[in-house]
Parts: C-alpha cells; structure tokens; sequence
C-alpha cells in the first residue's frame, strides 16, 4: 500500500511527462488561501466527519474550496487520503503537489511524508516522529491519543473524536475563523447537540494545544474572503439524483456499484421526501436488481410503458447491458443510464477515476448502434443534464447515457443554487386514443415529420388501433417483421437520420475563443477543471492564450468542426489512455481538420491536475 | 351487440349475429398475424388456447401486454391477440422487461411467452428473480425440450436418456422449472399439455384471475427436431406419460356459481377477482396449497417416468410485487408532471440544506 501511495503522488503522472513542480513555496511571504492540504487516514476509521467539518469551515470562510476523496475500494484496514483545496481563483481541480499533511495513518506516514514538496507543512502523531525523514517540512508533532482522552471519557468514540483533535490543530496552524469552524460543525452534527458539544470540545483542544506548543514555521494561512456566499455543496451523484426527481423520474432499477451506488442511493432518499403522498403512496418505483442486464431491461420496458426510467452502474455494469443497449436503438426505447465511470478496464482501479467508456459506450452492442452520450463537467450539469436526458430519452426515443466519472460524482464541489427548471416536460411523440381516432391508425415507424422520428402509442391506450409489437429483429414501418433489403435499409437510414436530429438537440459546447489564438484545447467532463486552470497557466508562464471548447455531448453539433477549423493545433485533453474523444472527433471531422488534433491523456486513476495539462502542451508546442 | 339489425330495404336474409363474448368482442378480436412456425408445432396450438381464455374470459385486448424472449416460441406473441401491445425483448430477459413495464403501469395484465431455453439456461436469472418478487405476469413456458429456432440442440429442460434425431443421448439432469417455481416464490404453479385442451384452457382461464406470478411449463412438441422416437418431449411420449394430479375446473367470477361440489374429492379455490377455482383431486396426496407437498409430487412421478400434470401449487393471498410496492393507484408512466416534478419550494429547501 505505502509504495503504491509513493507512486501515485510521486511517481508518473499517466502517459504525460512529469516534471516537479518548478514554483517553490517561499518560506518568508505568507501563502494566503492557495494550498492543498491532504488528511491521511485508514478506511473506516470515522475521519470523513472531521474532513467535512474542515471543507466546510473553509467554504464558511468565503474561500473557494474543494474536496477529494482518494479511498481503497475496501471496507475498513486500508489508507484513504482526503485532499482539500483552497483556491482564491477558484481552480477546483486537483492540485498535484500537497502542502499540508495530517498524516494519521502510521501504516502510511513515512511515504506521505517523503512525498511532499519541500517547504510544506505536516501535521501527524507524535510518536511517529516523522521529523527525523525531512529537515525541509514544518513539523507539528501531536499527542493525540492524549489530547483524545482528555475530552473524552468514553473509551469507544475515542476512535472518532481523535479526528476532531487535527481539525483544531489545522484550524489554529491556518488561522481559520473558529467561528466558522463551530457553525459548520453544529451544522454537521444538526440535532445531535452532545455528540457536536464532545467535537467542539475535541477541536478546542486541538486548538489548544496547537497555540501553546507550536510557532508557526509553514507559509500556509487562510483567510476571510466573500467567494462562497449563496453557494451549495454537493456531490455529483445526488445532484444527478435531484435532477431525476425534478425531471419527473418514475422508475429506477439499479445494481450497485461503486461509484454509481449513492446516485440511487440519494434518488431514494430524495423521493422518500418529495415523491410520496399524504396517503403514503408513492409516484416512484425503485427496485434494486439481480443484475445490470435486469436493471437495463427494466428500464426499457418502463420506458416502452410510458414511464422516464433510469439505472446507474458503472463500466462492469455497461459492458452487460450491451445486448439491452443495441435492442433500445433498433426498436427506440427511451431510458437513461448514468455511467460513474471509474478505471477500468474490467474491475479495474474500482475507486479511481477515468473517462475510459466513450468509446464504449458511443457505440454499445453489435451491428450499426450508436447513442447519445450527455457529458456533465460541474455538479450543476449533472442535475440540469439529468433532466435534459430524460426529455431527450423521450424525444429521440432512443437510450441516453450521461457520462458522469467517480471524481464529479463522489467528490463534494461548490456550486451556483440549482435553478428551477424552466420548461414543462418534454415526453415526445406520444399518440393517444383520441389522436388514433382522427388519424385512423398510425405506423409506428414511419417518418412523418422528416426528423427520423416515429410517433409511439403506449400500452394501454384506449384504441383497437393503438397496438404495435415491438422487436429487435428486423421491422418495417408498420413494426411488422421483415427480412425485406428495402424495409432494412430504409430503417437503418432512418435511424442514421434520427441521429443526426439529435445533433440539434443536445447540450451545445460551451466555447472561449478569441480568434486570434492558432491553438485550441477540447476538454470534457471532469477534465475541464484542470483545463482551464492550464490555460491561466500557459497564459501567464508562457504567454500562451489557448482557446478552448468544452463538449457537453455526442453526437457533436455543428460547431465542434468550426473550432477545430478556426484553429491549427487542437489538443484534446482527456482521462484516459487511447485517446477516446480523439477518436470520436476522427470519425466525425473531415480529413483536413483531423490532422490538427493533438492528444493529452492522464490515466494513473488520480483526476486529471493543470500542471499535468501544461507540462505536456508546452512540450508538444516546443516552447 | 347481439341484435339484428332492422333494415327497410330487406334484400338479403339477415346474417347470424356473431358470437360475442361478455364484453361484446368476438373471438376474431383476439387473433393475432398468420404463424410462421411449423405446421402442427405444439406452440401455435398453445396460441389459439390463449386466444380462447382471453376471449372467454372477457378481457379487454389493450389491457393486455405481450412480451417474449428469443425462441420459435417466443415469436409466437405475433400470432395472437394484435390488438395488444407487444414486446418481443432479447433471449432469457422478458422477465426484466415485463417487471418495468409492469412499474410504469400496473393497472395491466401481462402475458409472457417463452421457451425452455429462453427460460431454463439464458434466462434462469431472471426467471428465478421475476418470481421470487412474485411480478403479477403470467409466465408461460412453451416447453419442447430443445432449442427449436437453432435447430434442435438439447435444453436444459431435457430428460436424461432422451435422445436427438442425430442420435446424441442428453447425460445432464432436467431443470424442473415447476419445482423452481414453486421453492422461488411463484404464486401459481403447474404444467399442462399443448395437446390437452380443456386442461390447457382451463388453467389460462385460471392463471388470468390470479395476481401474482403465474408459472405454467406447457409441454409443447417441436414436430420438426423433437418429436421422433426417443424423444421424451414427443406427442406420443406425453399421451404415454401424461398424469393429471387433479381435473381443473374454473368458473370465472362473472358467472354464476352453480355446480355443486364434493369437499371430499374437490379442492375449492376463491381467487383474487372472485372467480373459483375447482380442483378435483386425482391423486390422494394432492393439496395445491402446500408446497412441500407438490414438490414431493412432482419428484416421485418423476421418478416413476410420469409427466405430472395440472395445478400443483396456489398461493391467492401473497402480495403481489407491485402491490407490494404501495404505489399511487395510476400508472405511473403516464401521471402528469404536476405529480412528478415538485414545486419551487422542495428545491429551494433543498438548496437551502447545501448552504
Ligand atoms: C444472446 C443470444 N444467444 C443465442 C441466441 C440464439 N438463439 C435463438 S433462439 C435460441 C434457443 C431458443 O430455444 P427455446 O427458448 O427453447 O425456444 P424454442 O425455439 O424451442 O421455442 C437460441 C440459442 C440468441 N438469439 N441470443
Ligand atoms: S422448429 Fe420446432 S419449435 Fe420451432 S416452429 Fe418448428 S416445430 Fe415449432
Ligand atoms: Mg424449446
């Protein structure tokens, strides 16, 4: 375990070229809300309370923050790191280099310390005397098991309390507002007012002990700032979750799997509250599956039902819904299917990240298949694209994934109030008994209105010509069974055209241009964290202006080729090894502009840093 | 329905009034495309007997979904009843497909067609789990002993010793998928005979009262790669073998109830919409409420080379799964936004939480 955390903060960064960091930490001038500091823990050991309490004291302190949970996927017994970032630009991505250590783990705490730059701060139990390995690092040796039995006479909750002990040491090194400290706290501990007197009293003494042992020798201060007023926390999954609830979502069948799981799991919680009348029924039905073959097969037969239904999973999951995936594009079953992409491939790295099922997912099951794929990069895009899915699931009446990944999903992130949508429910061509009666009939797969898409009756409907058998073998319009080359062919340019409809209708990229820039950058997802911080990076070290377009979906719109067009060189940055977006833009660009495209990966399982980014651009560019 | 109509200008003799069933549909209402399988394949036979209880029992076809697998067998859904929706999903996950559609609307009643290899090796899975929920569908598996659509190879229905028209000798034991049922939580369990009409159409009639997962294992000869000498799955196979546990009665509950019954010899069953079920026992042992006992049944006429036939097993007062799941009384498939998306306030309270 301690050499795999060597490798993964010291080691090489993916498939990009590592160089250290060349900016040193001055020891002098202080540095004021810009670090990273890095909680290392064992799995279930009870510290992600203490962790929550320091996010939140920052984000209570104005200053904009961020949260990253790198845990084993194991139970309990394993290192787990926590790393916060306070930022005053607002970069949330994840900074390469840690300055402030609490190195609780002793399992682990040799290597953390070797790890970190020289000039940063470490804060860790004292018989570990972790002094003795670097002479470069401010050292706060602490006697927490002491300092733990002081406040609490309760030998069992000692474990936890003891985590509450380097909130207040950290709190008092920083110079937090120990207000902001307590309110987020009590808040935390919300009704439980004994279990937040025993915390606060454990973070006091923390504090304590701090203030009249230590003289500060790290550069490391944070300071009141106005960034965070009216802003939420959350996590991608549960705004995932609420925009489901929002989007009108009856049905979910789910198989769990990290880190998919708490989507669901906030689905229930949320419609528990919202979703059930005062007769106690509830308009939701969530059932939990055999399997992800069972969960995606229910979703399409609610969806053929007339009911939005969802299933969340993950690669393993994915790769079993490929049969189910080709049979809701042939036969045109709305559904949607989050995927929390994690490292694969197979089991992988389970509680790692990676953008690494485009190409699967673009294009799951046999014979001509292609979806439409959603990509959220902020927690606001994971609840406004959860409800576009489901309009779009309907209007396409084809599956739609959104393509989520462990970082945006599982991590905490700030973020803008969610809105109120704007727009009643989009549920598509749906055709009812009184429409059958004018029309005399209909066929259920026939272009109609020219944009590929058929008009569909539900079961149920009221009409002796309402029913049309559904099939994924070959059909003609009137859903009849064929064979015919003519039926086939027709309806595999129907559905190609469908899709070109779906071109219009997806997330537009979002797109900072200038015009006069020859390079472009193409980030998506949770990539475009470090993306943007790059950018201010090659502008600022290298006098680089990058014009950038961040992709929201596929299929591409129209302006995805006009940036790559408007440009010489476009590095497309993602989180994964071959170059899977790279790929997709090849098979849609004209063969002039594919030549332009560049490659970024970063595929170690850690979420993608800007220095990373940077490093690899400026050597690519040869400056 | 039903009366002649009075013309002024009476050229012709009027015609017969068709037969029409209690809600004014005549069978024709009930047919479905022209088949595809083989001539005197047990599974068109199976068919027209869906036909029959459906019309017999006066459903309304939009009522009803179809859904299927991959399987000559599960083609059939095409050839009966078209005025019903219908889903002919992918091989061994119809149950996957009926239990969504049944969440998004559970005022319908769900039909599923399958075959032994669709059911008993693909799709155990799922099979296994559609009745430990006891999903209100009725499950129907048109059992031939081989995959008929690839052409005959073995399924895991097949008994030890049958043989293939190519002379392979099948050396793994059957999966029994009544005795599943039954140990799985399927609340309507039995086995019947393409052959055996009144049998066959008495238990549709049945399995169309009752809510909750119906299993009927329908022994259905596959002319064409299963029917020969050997076979344990033939037409003449089945008349040798064949065993009735007990003689299905059914009065549906929009008749009158007015054949007398000996409690001695008949086991007398309210079902879920009133109908009575009249179970006239063949065997001494028979109680179609005790599971252990109709396991044991089913296991001791296997071992004497019989085809135990008949009801073996009800259950009328399990819940069934989307009962269970105390929904709102609606489909929720078609509910309006109002009652799906809540107000601006829940979002705001729930923003306010985040701060
Ligand atoms: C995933 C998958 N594997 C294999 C097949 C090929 N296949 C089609 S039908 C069938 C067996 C059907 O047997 P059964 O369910 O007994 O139906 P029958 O034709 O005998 O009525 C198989 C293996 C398929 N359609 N899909
Ligand atoms: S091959 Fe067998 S199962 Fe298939 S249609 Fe012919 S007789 Fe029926
Ligand atoms: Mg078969």
């Amino acid at each position: 375990m301690a050499t795999e955390h060597v490798a993964l903060v010291a080691g090489a960064e993916g498939g990009t070229s590592v160089k250290p960091d060349t900016k040193q930490q001055s020891t002098q001038g202080n540095v004021v809300n810009d670090f990273s500091i890095q909680i290392a823990t064992v799995n279930g050991s009870g510290s992600q309370s203490a962790n929550l309490v320091l996010l939140k004291s920052i984000f209570r302190m104005g200053i904009p923050v961020s949260g990253k949970n790198l845990f084993p996927s194991n139970i309990a017994g394993l290192p787990t790191w926590y790393t916060i970032r306070a930022s005053k630009d607002g970069y949330v991505a994840r900074k390469k280099e840690i300055d402030v250590l609490i190195a609780m783990n002793p399992e682990t705490s040799k290597e953390d310390m070797l790890s970190l730059p020289p000039g940063a701060a470490a804060i860790y139990e004292e018989s570990a005397n972790l002094q003795q390995f670097r002479d470069d690092v401010a050292c706060y040796p602490v006697p927490f098991d002491k300092l733990t039995a002081a406040v609490c006479p309760e030998a069992k909750l000692r474990k936890l309390v003891k985590n509450m002990i380097y909130v207040g040491v950290a709190a008092q090194l920083l110079k937090m507002d120990m207000a902001a400290v307590e309110a987020a706290l009590r808040k935390q501990f919300a009704k439980k007012v004994k279990a937040a007197d025993l915390n606060w009293a454990a973070v006091q003494a923390g504090y304590d002990y701090s203030s009249t042992t230590f003289t500060k020798s790290d550069p490391f201060v944070l300071d009141v700032m106005n960034e965070t007023a009216g802003k939420i926390i959350i996590d991608g999954n549960a705004a995932a979750a609420l925009g489901c609830i929002f989007a009108g979502c009856t049905v979910a069948m789910w198989y769990p799997i990290t880190p998919s799981s708490s989507l669901v799991e906030n689905f229930i919680d949320y419609a528990k509250r919202y979703r059930v009348g005062e007769d106690g029924k509830a308009t939701f039905a969530v059932v939990q599956a055999e399997d992800e073959l069972a969960a995606i097969g229910a979703v399409f037969g609610a969806g053929w039902a007339g009911a939005r239904a969802m299933t969340a999973t993950s690669g393993p999951g994915i790769s079993l819904m490929a049969e189910f995936a080709g049979l809701g594009y042939y036969a045109e079953l709305p559904g949607v299917i989050f995927d929390v992409q994690r490292t694969g491939p197979s089991t992988g790295m389970p509680t790692r990240n990676q953008q690494g099922d485009l190409l699967s997912v673009a294009f799951l099951s046999h014979g001509d298949t292609k979806h439409i794929m959603l990509i959220p990069g902020s927690v606001k895009e994971c609840y406004e694209m959860a409800q576009s899915a489901f309009d779009l699931t309907e209007q396409l009446q084809t599956p739609v994934f959104v393509m989520s990944d462990l970082d945006l999903g599982m991590n905490n992130w700030m973020s803008e109030p969610f809105a109120y949508p704007d727009k009643p429910l989009n549920r598509g061509k749906v055709l009812s008994a009184e429409d059958l009666t004018k029309l005399g009939g209909f066929a259920r797969y026939k272009d109609v209105d020219g944009d590929g898409i058929g008009y569909r009756t539900l079961p149920g409907t009221d009409h002796p010509l309402a029913a049309y058998f559904t099939r994924g073998s070959g059909h003609n319009e009137k859903a009849q069974y064929t064979e015919r080359p003519d039926d086939y062919f027709n309806n595999m340019e129907r559905l190609a055209k469908k899709f070109e409809t779906a071109r219009s209708l997806v997330p537009r990229p979002e797109v900072v241009q200038t015009g006069k820039s020859k390079v472009g950058l193409i980030a998506f997802g949770t990539s475009d964290f470090a993306t943007r911080e790059s950018r201010d990076q090659l502008s600022k070290e290298y006098g680089l202006d990058a014009d950038y377009l961040r992709l929201r979906a596929y299929p591409f719109s129209r302006e995805v080729q006009e940036f790559v067009a408007s440009h010489e060189r476009v590095y497309v940055i993602e989180q994964n090894r071959d170059a899977q977006m790279l790929s997709l833009l090849k098979l849609d660009l004209p063969a002039e502009e594919i030549v332009k495209l560049r490659s970024i990966r970063h595929f170690n399982g850690l979420p993608i840093d800007a220095r990373s980014v940077t490093d690899d651009l400026v050597t690519q560019e040869g400056i | 329905m039903g009366t002649t109509p009075v013309t002024s200008t009476p050229v012709e003799a009027p015609k017969p009034a068709a037969k029409t069933n209690r809600i004014g549909l005549q069978v024709l209402d009930y047919r479905g495309g022209k088949t595809t399988l083989c001539a005197g394949c047990g599974h068109n036979v199976i068919s027209e007997r869906i036909i029959d209880a459906f019309y017999e029992m006066g459903v309304q076809p939009e009522r009803l979904m179809k859904l299927s697998g991959i399987g000559c067998s599960s083609k059939s859904p095409a050839y009966f009843m078209s005025r019903s929706h219908s889903f002919n999903s992918v091989h061994g996950r119809m149950p996957s497909v009926a239990t969504g559609a049944l969440l998004a609307n559970r005022t319908m009643k769900a039909l599923g067609v399958s075959g032994d290899g669709d059911t008993a090796s693909i799709g155990v899975g799922q099979f296994v789990h559609m009745m430990r929920r006891n999903v209100p569908l009725i499950y129907i598996i048109e059992d031939n002993g081989v995959y008929g659509l690839t052409k005959g190879q073995f399924s895991a229905t097949a008994d030890i010793g049958s043989k293939l028209k190519t002379g392979v000798i099948n050396d793994l034991p059957p999966i029994d998928t009544c005795s599943l049922a039954i140990q799985l939580g399927a609340t309507f369990v039995g086995r019947s005979f393409s052959g055996d009409k009144k049998q066959l159409l008495a238990m549709l009639k049945a399995a169309i009262a009752h809510n909750g997962t119906v299993v009927l294992d329908v022994i259905s000869p596959c002319v064409t790669f299963n029917d020969h000498e050997g076979s344990t799955r033939s037409y003449k196979y089945m008349q040798e073998h064949e065993e009735a546990i007990s003689e299905v009665g059914f009065v549906p509950h929009f008749q009158e109830i007015d054949v007398e019954y000996d409690p001695g010899t008949t086991i007398n069953v309210e079902m879920h919409d009133g109908s009575h079920l009249r179970l006239r026992k063949l065997h001494e042992e028979y109680d179609p409420t005790d599971r252990i006992a109709a396991i044991s049944a089913l296991m001791s006429a296997h071992a004497k080379e019989e085809v135990l036939t008949g009801i073996f097993y009800i259950d009328t007062q399990k819940p069934s799964f989307t009962d269970m799941l105390n929904l709102v009384d609606e489909p929720l498939g078609t509910l309006p936004d109002e009652r799906v998306r809540p107000g601006r306030q829940v979002l705001d309270d729930v923003m306010q939480r985040l701060m």
